[in-house]
């Protein structure tokens, strides 16, 4: 309050320098002009789009033709579109596997960098590669490694014994959504890591040793004493992860196109198939949209779970 | 942690982490053979006598050369640079100044806002990016650089201003209340006094932006058009396949060539990477 009083005295000196300074001398009026710049963009390229994309999916418009109001025919359609529902299950299951493998590597990777040892500033550097190089392009390494009559895994397979002839990893409709988890967790596994290993730091090494004095083994050290403490930050970064992940367009768009036969299509692909390869852009974006519910139950989740822990 | 035995060591520590180094970087060393293999090597069968996958005995420039003479590889490269810069710059202003409004002014619905602006950065490119398309088009931003300039933003101010919300609230409220005294305005105290010490932040939003923008691609995949607007991930997408057919040679050196920006940065400044990581995910 006293901050608001000296401001409200200097006014007149200041307006006599310059009436823009004194117009700034108000909280409220600095907080506006601070946060303008923001609201802008956020509110033309994020909360435009998104009344404009509930809109175009409540009309029938293609490219170039802005199309009539139909109501819900385009949920009603792509909710009997056995392809939308094939999209569905592998986005929830696609989500769900490469969360568990990416946690549960994760955390081993954080706890292995957690110790000290020669190197351990590098290692954990270029641990962070596949996590920085642009998706697009590291994925394409991957897609060249799969590729079924050059595959370097295949030959590393058959040499050591474990194959006896080709796998067609992106072309058979099973091992294709295996294959795009696995370049998946591949790329989160860094981020998962780096982000516990931050979390691991926090804790004193002195509750370790409380507990090994009292007699607790190595296993039981880290699930008494670690995991409660790091849960926090596990939380939000899996929440962070799976919305990312529930999303993902470029892995799959680049291993497989959605293919073979449709089968490894995720919400964004298809979406993206119908709205821009069809030019359907009423239909795709509600299937974009039909991410929706999902989003805002984790985001809520996420926003409840910061609010407790900030409130504790 | 681990106590024990010299084998335990081994069977606990340095065989998982030697396996999940090799893991992690064997695609790049993939990318990297790739891009120097002759053509003739590289169309070898995995189950021919001769393939020999992890070493060329005649490395050759061919396929880097072909890219940047015959291809627009380089002109994507400058397409990248100019937007990651100028999206990162606009993003660390906006970040900046949002971040300091919510962690230091009194205003109304101060609390709402930040929630706000927190609900954006976990948007999605993917959700929206159909009705953006639209609205690009509308503004006549479509196949332009700023289409992407001015959608970019929109996913880095949201992890920028509460990453720099953190460091301001850190920044002890005296040194400012101390320049006030001496009568400097809020706007000066804020640039002169709190700015320099958030330095660090700045620097780690900065990358953590400079990262994301240039391995961005739903929206640079959609709203470009012409082949010399596109950026690296688009470009080496769309220009180096025709059809089924993939020039895998260009096509690694692409994506090797198309890392090093990103790569030299993040050399240079890991330890700001890290902090801008960690921070955005901690909020």
């Amino acid at each position: 309050m006293s901050v608001t009083t000296t401001a409200a005295l200097r006014a007149p000196e200041a307006a006599g320098r310059g009436r823009l300074k004194g117009l700034f001398e108000d909280e409220r009026r600095l907080a506006f002009a601070l946060l303008f710049p923001t609201m802008l963009l956020l509110g033309l390229f994020i909360a435009y789009p998104f009344v404009k994309g509930v809109m175009l999916s409540l009309t029938n418009a293609k490219v170039g033709e802005p199309g009539e109001w139909v109501g819900l025919a385009n949920f009603a359609k792509i909710w009997n579109d056995a392809i939308f529902r094939t999209a569905v299950w592998n986005t929830f299951w696609y989500t769900a596997v490469t969360t568990v493998f990416k946690l549960a590597l994760g955390l081993w990777l954080a706890v292995l960098l957690n110790r000290h040892f020669r190197g351990k500033a590098f290692v954990r550097a270029f641990i962070l590669l596949p996590f920085i190089i642009p998706t697009v392009l590291s994925t394409f390494a991957w897609k060249w490694m799969f590729d079924p009559t050059f595959s370097v895994l295949n030959w590393s397979f058959y040499k050591l014994g474990l194959i006896g002839g080709r796998i067609n990893w992106l072309g058979d409709p099973d091992l294709a959504m295996a294959s795009v988890m696995i370049v998946n967790i591949w790329r989160g596994v860094p981020f998962y890591a780096i982000s516990l290993l931050a979390g691991l730091q926090t804790i004193s090494p002195e509750l370790h040793e409380a507990a090994a004095i009292d007699g607790a083994r190595p296993w039981q050290r880290f699930w008494h004493v670690t995991w409660p403490l790091l849960l926090p930050v596990t939380m939000v970064v899996v929440l962070f992860s799976v919305i990312q992940t529930f999303a993902d367009f470029q892995l799959v768009y680049v291993l497989t196109g959605g293919g073979p036969a449709n089968a490894t299509h995720l919400f964004a692909t298809y979406a993206y198939q119908i709205a821009i390869g069809t030019g359907l852009l009423s239909e795709g974006a509600a299937i974009s949209l039909a991410m929706f519910p999902v989003l805002f139950l984790v985001v809520v989740v996420q926003l409840l779970y910061i609010r407790r822990v900030e409130t504790r | 942690m681990i106590e024990g035995a010299v084998w335990r060591k081994w069977v606990f520590f340095y065989i998982p982490l030697a396996a999940f180094v090799f893991l992690l970087l064997f695609p790049f060393y993939w990318m990297i053979i790739t891009a120097v293999r002759p053509d003739a090597e590289l169309y070898r069968p995995w189950n021919a006598p001769n393939y020999a996958p992890f070493w060329t005995a005649n490395p050759t420039l061919e396929h880097i050369r072909y890219l940047l003479e015959e291809t627009l590889f380089s002109t994507w490269m400058l397409n990248t640079m100019i937007i990651a810069l100028v999206s990162t710059l606009i993003s660390l202003v906006c970040g900046v100044f949002a971040g300091y409004a919510l962690a230091r002014l009194n205003f109304p619905f101060a609390g709402g806002l930040g929630t706000g602006i927190f609900v954006t950065y976990l948007v999605p490119q993917t959700l929206l990016f159909i009705p953006l398309s639209d609205i690009v088009r509308n503004f006549r931003l479509g196949d332009t650089p700023w289409a992407l300039i001015l959608t970019y933003p929109t996913f880095l101010i949201p992890f920028c201003t509460w990453l720099m919300m953190g460091y301001f609230k850190a920044i002890p409220k005296e040194l400012e209340e101390c320049a006030r005294i001496d009568g400097a305005s809020r706007f000066k105290a804020m640039l002169y006094i709190i700015l320099p010490i958030a330095v660090p932040g700045i620097l780690s939003a900065g990358i953590f932006a400079f990262t994301l923008s240039w391995n961005e691609f739903i929206y640079a995949l959609v709203f470009l058009s012409s082949p010399e607007q596109k950026t690296v991930p688009v470009g080496v997408t769309s220009e180096l396949i025709r059809g089924d057919v993939f020039f895998w040679g260009p096509l690694m050196a692409g994506a090797l060539l198309g890392s090093i920006p990103v790569a030299l940065v993040y050399s240079f400044f890991v330890e700001h990477y890290v902090a801008g990581l960690t921070g955005s995910v901690k909020g």
